[in-house]
């Protein structure tokens, strides 16, 4: 049984930046408990000397030449901005 | 010609009318926008309708087409699966996170369609973010299977399948990360391809597992599939892992016979659980496909039950770090009651989200975090290339191979909501192609208790021309296409 413990919850929770209740978290440890379980059969495989695949496809690097092109309409981005301030994104201060 | 049977025709059947000029883009869509305003309330397929864009849409068409240069989807009124960017047109993802997201941008797919005058009546419900196997997972609200409005389309581009079968469009497009576009097809009665990797552009498709997600057509029959992809598929710079090959005409192979095939029938795709109505609709379709001359034989592929743990390792995985743009910041749902910026972040995600897309960021967390990457991520990784070997020595002896899309047909609202590895295992049979990387089509296969049941036909990477013939050819030697849902 592969099980995982409230803190270790509480832990990813920050990691992945989700606030999450003291009852989301344990609703959340027992369902992750079961799917770990569930995805533990992969250790009967033996993948001695297999190398991973991270893509279906072979990737190449898609070059192209610097050529200065139209972009994307500035009011048009901004629109779904939730604070603005003028051309720019108004955000919470960073540092204290 | 009355309106009303306009929106249950075929798009090669819609395209003769508009050529004889028998009927109008703008008659079309009219139609089609008051077939939505019959059935949407039970439905609820759609996240948004376009009404005003496709009547403006459609006038365009008709001049195109009075110019004599329409192309095949021409004045053809279409959804789109709402996680697929259209310029001016909100694209939720079915999130309250991109609620209100308006994309300056169209996807490459949209543009390729509206470069064909194609006409957008509105934007399909899915499983928030394309996560989930029912559409229940929708922020907004469930959309229901036309056949039964008791039970669930599939997912998560139920939005899409449940449209087509509902005639509430003509086509649509759907995303498939593993099974997203086949199962909702099998269960709502509808074709729905999942191409190769790679053939069609992601751009502006919002990602949720990049190495996995493809978009792909959801149609009523195997010719509209076929036109529905000539006109999507294709090398796109925009998206790095775009295949920089010419897409070759899909609708070229149909209507041959399948003699000299070779068709696999993998033992282990005959799944514990699977319902006898579905095992006995497949397995009627598969001597069809013998009796129109193809070989069937009896394959295995043994790491098929690993495909299911290597799929909700690495999707997760991929997710969590896509999903991490979320941010409140740029665009979407953004919490402003929180007073820190590390408050604000965390409050943006939690309330933003839904409990599935959390689970899964969660999950893909685990998997990527230090202590965990080898034995979960890169052990994934490695059993992926596993499975990816089977298929590639299964396909140098074999055309294609066939099975059940689904191991169940339609099942009812709720029954899997409380336990998310029931619901992940409606995905069993369509995933290891995502896994793989290759193609592969749900067609309709005959009725369960009066429930469709959808055959899979799963080809060789870039393997699509020899799907379309045993697709087109078993749909031609059987009525199953011509059923609708009687709604």
């Amino acid at each position: 049984m592969t099980q995982i413990s409230s803190d270790e919850i509480r832990h990813l929770s920050l990691l992945c930046r989700v606030a999450m209740s003291d009852d989301d978290v344990e609703v959340m440890r027992e369902q992750m408990s079961n799917i770990l379980n569930n995805i533990s059969i992969l250790n009967r495989v033996d993948t001695e000397g297999i190398e991973p695949t991270g893509h279906s496809v072979d990737l190449v690097s898609v070059m192209r030449d610097d050529e200065v092109q139209p972009s994307t309409d500035i009011e048009d981005i901004l629109a779904n901005a939730p604070t603005r301030e003028g051309d720019f994104i108004r955000v919470r201060a960073v540092l204290e | 010609m009355d309106a009303a049977t306009l929106p249950a025709l075929t798009i090669h059947e819609a395209r003769a009318l508009l050529d004889s000029r028998q009927v109008s883009s703008v008659d079309l869509t009219k139609a089609v926008l008051e077939r939505i305003a019959q059935t949407e309330d039970k439905v609820k397929a759609f996240v948004t309708v376009t009404e005003d864009l496709a009547i403006e849409q459609a006038e365009r068409a008709d001049a195109r087409i009075a110019n004599g240069d329409a192309t095949p989807l021409t004045g053809i009124p279409m959804q789109l699966k709402d996680n697929m960017a259209t310029r001016g047109v909100a694209t939720t993802c079915s999130s309250r996170m991109l609620e209100n997201y308006v994309p300056p941008y169209d996807a490459t797919v949209t543009r390729r369609l509206y470069d064909q005058s194609a006409v957008l009546v509105g934007k399909g419900n899915l499983d928030e973010f394309a996560m989930g196997s029912s559409t229940e997972n929708s922020a907004f609200f469930p959309t229901r299977n036309p056949w039964d409005l008791e039970r669930v389309p599939g997912g998560s581009s139920g939005g899409p399948a449940a449209a087509v079968a509902a005639s509430e469009c003509f086509y649509s497009l759907g995303s498939d990360t593993g099974g997203s576009i086949r199962q909702p097809a099998s269960l709502c009665g509808v074709v729905g391809l999942k191409p190769t990797y790679g053939l069609v552009s992601r751009y502006g498709l919002v990602a949720f597992a990049s190495s996995l997600d493809q978009i792909g057509p959801i149609t009523k029959d195997v010719t509209d599939c076929a036109l529905v992809m000539n006109a999507i598929a294709g090398y796109d710079p925009k998206d790095s892992t775009s295949l920089n090959i010419g897409a070759p005409g899909y609708t070229n192979t149909l209507g041959r016979d399948l003699e000299g095939l070779r068709i696999g029938v993998p033992t282990e795709y005959f799944v514990e659980g699977m319902e006898p109505g579905v095992e006995d609709a497949t397995r009627e379709s598969i001597e069809i496909l013998r009796q129109l001359g193809a070989e069937v034989v009896e394959m295995s592929l043994p790491h098929t039950s690993y495909a299911l743990a290597v799929y909700y390792i690495l999707a997760p995985s991929e997710c969590s770090a896509n999903l991490a743009r979320y941010d409140g910041v740029k665009y979407g749902f953004s919490d402003r009651e929180a007073d820190t910026m590390w408050d604000a972040l965390e409050q943006t995600r939690g309330r933003g989200f839904g409990p599935e897309v959390k689970r899964r960021i969660m999950l893909g967390t685990y998997a990527l975090s230090a202590g965990y990457y080898d034995a979960f991520y890169l052990k994934a990784q490695r059993v992926r290339t596993i499975i990816r070997r089977e298929f590639e020595q299964a396909f140098e002896n074999l055309d294609a191979i066939v099975s059940a899309t689904s191991p169940t047909v339609a099942f009812e609202l709720g029954a899997k909501t409380s336990d998310p590895v029931q619901m992940y295992l409606s995905d069993v049979l369509t995933l290891p192609a995502n896994i793989a990387g290759i193609p592969g089509m749900s067609i309709p296969a005959g009725l369960s208790d009066g429930l469709p049941v959808g055959l899979q036909i799963l080809g060789k990477a870039l393997g699509e021309e020899t799907i379309f013939r045993i697709a087109h050819a078993l749909e031609q030697a059987t009525e199953w296409h011509k059923m609708r849902a009687s709604i």
